[in-house]
């Protein structure tokens, strides 16, 4: 069970947390300069490290900020957690 | 090869069974390979034989990064299956299914098949529709998935005593599926090896690869292991949730995620459940071992992993969900667990493809591939022998996300 330390309620357990997909860039704003391919390209193709990871996670049952995730694959070990960026 | 007879067995034992040959050989690993097949697992080893067997295609090489039968062939819950939704899938699985059940015979090696059909707990009316609907579809392209009253269910589950009018979620209907089986999965690693060593396939164990390689005019040029660099014209990566790994290493960009899968192993008890049970509302499944074993498997760990251990939260709700509706198994202690990293695609099918490299096929996306493996095997062999997909799977091919084609399956344990 992964405790996630929430930056605004402390360390918590995996059960209060969503697991919402692995770091990606915001949707990108001139799609008219962006092609077909590599659209689908940044939609389907996630990030999928053996090792150390950024992912997203939503502290659902707290207080429900979006939560970016340092994490390694390999031992579920989590190195760092920051609210997501939200610009 | 030894043919495995009751004439062997007892040959054999005048010699108190010290005289069996190997049975595959061990080669020493060769610069030149006509096919590469990296992943000794079901999928890979299949994949070699029916190459052997069916293309005549000889010079084949199986590399494995562990031991056979020990990477996920082992590390999952033999559930054989063909109840799916999509018209793309039912047929592939009907076949594999199939295949399955003739398989002992063909490979002569005892795979302790056991058709046992399958039933499948209903107890949320979004789930009995859903149900209904896959019913229908699976009737047309000739699977099996009838509905049962809960009477039956409980006639045929003698120890299902939850789920009743007063619990959280009451059993509302059930569906059977008599296709459902299980078999042992050592045997099924050990016989394709067998199988295809005995073609000529060449298996090295204990052989990693670290990457790909490729040439200057950008076709695949064979792979780098841990034994030192092997050539060949055609590499086919059957390695379940590592896939992105070696692929990666060409620069091959796949959309596919790895999650870490989980189940559990009671201790050996007398046979009380001939069926396997399937909780999709719990989401929770299992069987029982020839052993007597209970095999129960639950939902993946959410976020991605390629650990191999299990999830403290997820047993607790797999075993929890399990309790729900077989308060008697309290009793029982649970002898074995494990997680196995399995690759995902958006749409939770499977991906049997060649590449943007050519020479370069893959076959990944398994999300509960054991059951896969003959047809998975069949049809990937196919495609590397021809550079055309076969016919079971033609749809499974990577082009389909570049249209967005999605053939969505929702399962049992599939987050989609």
């Amino acid at each position: 069970m992964l405790i996630i330390d929430c930056p605004f309620c402390g360390p918590r357990d995996e059960r209060e947390f969503e697991y919402c997909g692995p770091y990606r860039e915001r949707r990108p704003d001139n799609m008219d300069n962006l092609s077909e391919s590599d659209f689908i390209d940044y939609l389907l193709v996630p990030e999928n490290p053996e090792g150390v990871g950024q992912e997203f996670w939503w502290h659902k049952r707290g207080c429900g900020e979006w939560l970016l995730v340092v994490r390694d694959t390999r031992t579920h070990q989590i190195l760092s957690t920051v609210e997501a960026d939200a610009e | 090869m030894e043919k495995y007879s009751l004439y062997s067995l007892v040959r054999n034992s005048f010699t108190q069974h010290r005289d069996w040959s190997p049975a595959w050989i061990t080669h020493d690993l060769k610069k030149n390979y006509d096919v590469i097949i990296i992943g000794g697992g079901g999928h890979g080893l299949a994949t070699a034989y029916y190459l052997a067997k069916i293309h005549g295609v000889a010079n084949i090489t199986v590399l494995e990064r562990g031991w056979l039968g020990g990477g996920n062939v082992a590390r999952n819950t033999v559930t054989i299956r063909s109840n799916y939704l999509r018209q793309e899938s039912i047929p592939f699985f009907i076949k594999s299914v199939e295949m399955y059940e003739g398989l002992s015979k063909e490979l002569n090696f005892n795979l302790m098949h056991s058709r046992r059909s399958m039933i499948d707990i209903i107890q949320t009316y979004p789930k009995l529709r859903e149900i209904k609907r896959k019913m229908y579809v699976m009737d047309i392209f000739g699977a099996t998935y009838k509905p049962i009253s809960v009477s039956e269910i409980r006639r045929r589950i003698p120890t299902l005593a939850g789920g009743g009018n007063d619990s959280r979620l009451p059993i509302i209907a059930g569906m059977v599926h008599p296709e459902g089986a299980v078999n042992r999965h050592d045997a099924v690693a050990w016989g394709y090896a067998r199988a295809a060593s005995s073609l000529g396939v060449e298996i090295h164990q204990n052989t990693k690869v670290n990457s790909l390689l490729r040439n200057d005019d950008g076709t695949i040029r064979g792979v780098s292991t841990v034994k030192g660099d092997v050539l060949a014209d055609r590499v086919a990566v059957a390695v379940s949730g590592h896939t992105t790994q070696l692929t990666d290493t060409v620069g091959l960009r796949l959309p596919l995620r790895s999650f870490n899968l989980s189940a559990f192993v009671s201790e050996p008890v007398k046979p009380m459940i001939d069926v396997v049970v399937n909780c999709p509302d719990l989401g929770v499944y299992l069987s029982q071992t020839a052993k007597g074993e209970l095999v129960i498997g639950g939902a993946p760990d959410p976020g991605q992993s390629f650990r191999r251990g299990t999830n403290q939260l997820v047993f607790e709700r797999t075993v929890g969900a399990m309790l729900e509706l077989f308060p008697s198994f309290k009793k029982l202690k649970l002898l074995r667990q494990w997680g196995g990293t399995v690759d995902i695609a958006p749409d939770a099918s499977p991906i049997i493809s060649e590449t943007e490299i050519p020479g370069l096929y893959i076959t990944a996306g398994w999300w509960g591939g054991y059951k896969a493996i003959p047809a998975g095997g069949l049809t990937f062999a196919n495609l590397i022998a021809t550079n055309t997909p076969h016919q079971l799977t033609k749809s499974f091919t990577l082009d389909r996300f570049e249209t967005l084609d999605y053939i969505l399956e929702p399962g049992t344990t599939t987050r989609v």
